[in-house]
């Protein structure tokens, strides 16, 4: 009986001890669903949403903080998949956070930039260029559209315009809107 | 040389259709004269465009690069005749979208003059397989069956890998005959190029493979083989299936081994080539010749006189239309391809390019007449037709819902685009349309994936380094607080101090 009890908490302590140290070592900072969740929302980092990113966005969805409707960037689609995968019900974007607009980039007007930096600070993607009192640049393909620069612009040099449909990345309409023009069906 | 004749059809599905080729194949094939503009697209391959080489305003020769491969994936693409380069601009071009793309443009100068920097090889066995090689890629050679798929890309197989080259002249789809007339009248080309490619890849095995539709083309192939002795080439007549000129469906006809969806053909030995692009690759290598033109069907009820023609590139579409007797009032739309594959075209005024193979003006009675679409019946129909056995009634009910998870567990980029399922649906449901919609949609989302994981690093580098700055910088103040404290002295009353003493000495000196 008690070699019995004995060996058993030796094995239970052992075990424990094991399992409180894998855990340490193994420890994940973050909820895992929070990453579920992040690689769900478009990293527009625009902060319509109320947090300063995506990902504290998807922290927050994850607390119960924050509903999963208020992504304008993402919109019905990213909704959509947020509810699949937490289960919760689809509604529609909060309009208090914004309205789904079609992409678009930023653009500085070169010949009216000051270079006071204050957009390079304001980029949460890092992609203008440019230093003090010398003339910034947007790096077009990696703009996410986020608008978070036009605002501080002291001089209003900056305009998002719409990311143009040229052959690259065209795509087949749906049958719907195409009855008139292919060859079959 | 062996000939073989496969009787039934060894890949699932498939329709009968009417050739509709004797129209355009009563003639042989006539030289399209030379235009006094070519308008050549950058984009005519599969793959990254290629770079412009040339400026305008430059003098360029008949067969001279003008746009360099870019990628891994890309191909060259070069004048195709003598010239000012008058502007390298955005025209439109053959495309669903009706939309316009980089092209250079060139003036001819009427001398149609060589471009003489690719020395023809005279003996292709003795010349090393990589030489060949090479020349393939720079004469920007793509596949001509319709895919256009870089040629030297395709060749870039593993050592000893292929077994058996199949050349494909089955041209499955109705009314294209451009490989027909190309198989009767330049056979000794194609088999030549043939024996190329197999020295390329150093594989001792052949087959062409000849819808049995063809019998003059067949014959043409089997007297040339004859001629050069060549024993290893076999000439395979298979019967006539729509797709059947599909790679995976032709080599599943002539091998019974089916190609794995995420494979390649040379994953089970085979490697498949167009009979055009032999025959562009026996003139690359023979007479030193750039992929500059090629053969085109012009056919339907809507021309006059349905002809072959071949076509230097960059030619209008107009131009050809022209050629062959103008439209005929019958014309009901101008189609890209073929009445299966093929897209309508919102204008004539667009150039021929390497994937051009066949121009369809069709009549109102070749196309069917438009039917509303009705609710799915559930027939199965589909399915039973469909080449790459995929359940199309399935993907059409996940393509309506958009559910782009289910449609790739489904397979739908497996589908090739052939149209059977379409062609057999009961209740006209356009399902390719909704295939080809979806498609793009599932490429565009993978797209903007790749781009929010790029946002994503990017934002977490940021955050990482304004974490880096701020702790650098509350470190420093600690530090500086630190050491003037252990200086036993009050820091501020220091700065003051020596403020005080600067003032001083400045009020001494002025």
């Amino acid at each position: 009986m008690i070699a019995a009890l004995l060996s058993l908490t030796i094995l239970a302590s052992l075990l424990g001890l094991f399992l409180g140290a894998a855990a340490r070592k193994y420890r994940v900072a973050d909820n895992p669903l929070v990453d579920k969740v992040d690689a769900l929302l478009p990293q527009t980092q625009c902060a319509q949403c109320g947090y300063p990113g995506c990902r504290p966005y998807a922290r927050a969805i994850i607390s119960g903080e924050a509903d999963i409707n208020r992504c304008p960037p993402g919109g019905a689609t990213t909704i959509r998949a947020l509810g699949d995968l937490l289960g919760r019900d689809v509604k529609p974007l909060d309009s208090t956070c914004g309205v789904e607009t079609p992409p678009m980039v930023a653009v500085i007007d070169e010949g009216i930039c000051i270079g006071c930096r204050l957009c390079i600070k304001a980029c949460p993607v890092d992609v203008i260029i440019g230093a003090p009192k010398l003339m910034h640049t947007v790096v077009e393909r990696e703009c996410t559209g986020c608008e978070l620069c036009v605002p501080v612009c002291p001089v209003d040099c900056i305009d998002m315009i719409d990311i143009e449909t040229d052959i690259s990345n065209w795509r087949w309409p749906a049958p719907s809107d195409y009855q008139q023009r292919t060859a079959h069906g | 040389m062996a000939e073989g004749i496969i009787e039934s059809g060894r890949f699932p599905g498939g329709v009968s259709l009417p050739a509709h080729t004797e129209e355009s194949t009563k003639e042989p094939i006539a030289k399209a004269p030379v235009p006094d503009t070519v308008v050549l697209p950058l984009h005519q391959h599969i793959g990254a465009p290629a770079t412009p080489l040339v400026a305008t305003g430059e003098q360029v020769l008949r067969g001279q690069p003008i746009a360099q491969a870019s990628a891994f994936i890309s191909a060259w693409v070069h004048a195709s005749t003598s010239g000012t380069v008058v502007a390298v601009e955005n025209r439109p071009v053959a495309h669903p979208s009706g939309m316009t793309a980089p092209c250079i443009v060139i003036e001819s100068d009427g001398e149609d003059e060589p471009y003489r920097e690719f020395e023809p090889i005279e003996n292709y066995a003795e010349a090393e397989p990589v030489v060949l090689h090479e020349r393939v890629r720079d004469c920007g050679i793509v596949g001509l069956g319709g895919a256009a798929f870089p040629t030297s890309v395709k060749l870039n197989v593993p050592q000893q890998s292929v077994e058996t080259l199949i050349l494909n002249g089955a041209e499955c789809e109705p009314y294209i005959s451009c490989d027909d007339a190309l198989m009767r009248e330049r056979a000794d080309s194609i088999v030549r190029g043939a024996e190329m490619m197999m020295h390329i890849v150093q594989t001792l095995h052949g087959i062409i493979a000849i819808e049995d539709n063809k019998p003059e083309a067949f014959e043409a192939l089997r007297t040339a083989v004859d001629a050069l002795g060549e024993a290893r080439i076999d000439i395979v007549r298979v019967p006539s299936v729509y797709p059947e000129g599909g790679e995976k469906q032709l080599i599943q006809m002539l091998t019974d081994k089916e190609v794995p969806a995420d494979g390649l053909p040379a994953d089970i030995g085979c490697l498949m080539q167009n009979v055009a692009t032999a025959s562009a690759v026996d003139d690359a290598i023979t007479l030193g010749q750039a992929l500059i033109s090629r053969v085109v069907t012009v056919t339907g009820g809507g021309v006059a006189r349905p002809s072959n023609l071949e076509v230097r590139f960059g030619t209008l579409f107009s131009d050809l239309i022209e050629l062959c007797g103008g439209y005929t009032e019958d014309i009901s739309r101008l189609i890209m391809g073929g009445p299966m594959m093929g897209f309508a075209l919102a204008s004539d005024e667009v150039p021929v390019e390497k994937a051009t193979d066949c121009i369809l003006a069709a009549a109102a009675a070749e196309i069917e007449t438009r039917y509303d679409e009705m609710p799915c019946i559930r027939c199965g129909e589909c399915a039973r037709v469909c080449p790459a056995s995929l359940l199309p009634q399935q993907l059409y009910w996940y393509a309506r819902a958009e559910d782009q998870e289910r449609l790739q567990h489904y397979d739908l980029m497996d589908c090739i685009e052939c149209g059977c399922c379409a062609y057999v649906c009961p209740s006209h449901i356009p399902l390719v349309q909704y295939y080809r919609h979806a498609k793009s949609e599932i490429w565009i989302a993978g797209q903007e994936r790749i781009r929010a994981d790029q946002s994503r690093e990017r934002y977490q580098l940021r955050e990482r380094r304004l974490e880096r700055q701020e702790a650098g910088r509350a470190d420093r103040l600690e530090h500086k607080a630190r050491r003037l404290k252990e200086k036993g002295r009050d820091p501020i009353q220091e700065i003051m101090d020596r403020v005080e003493h600067r003032n001083d000495d400045s009020g001494d000196s002025s």
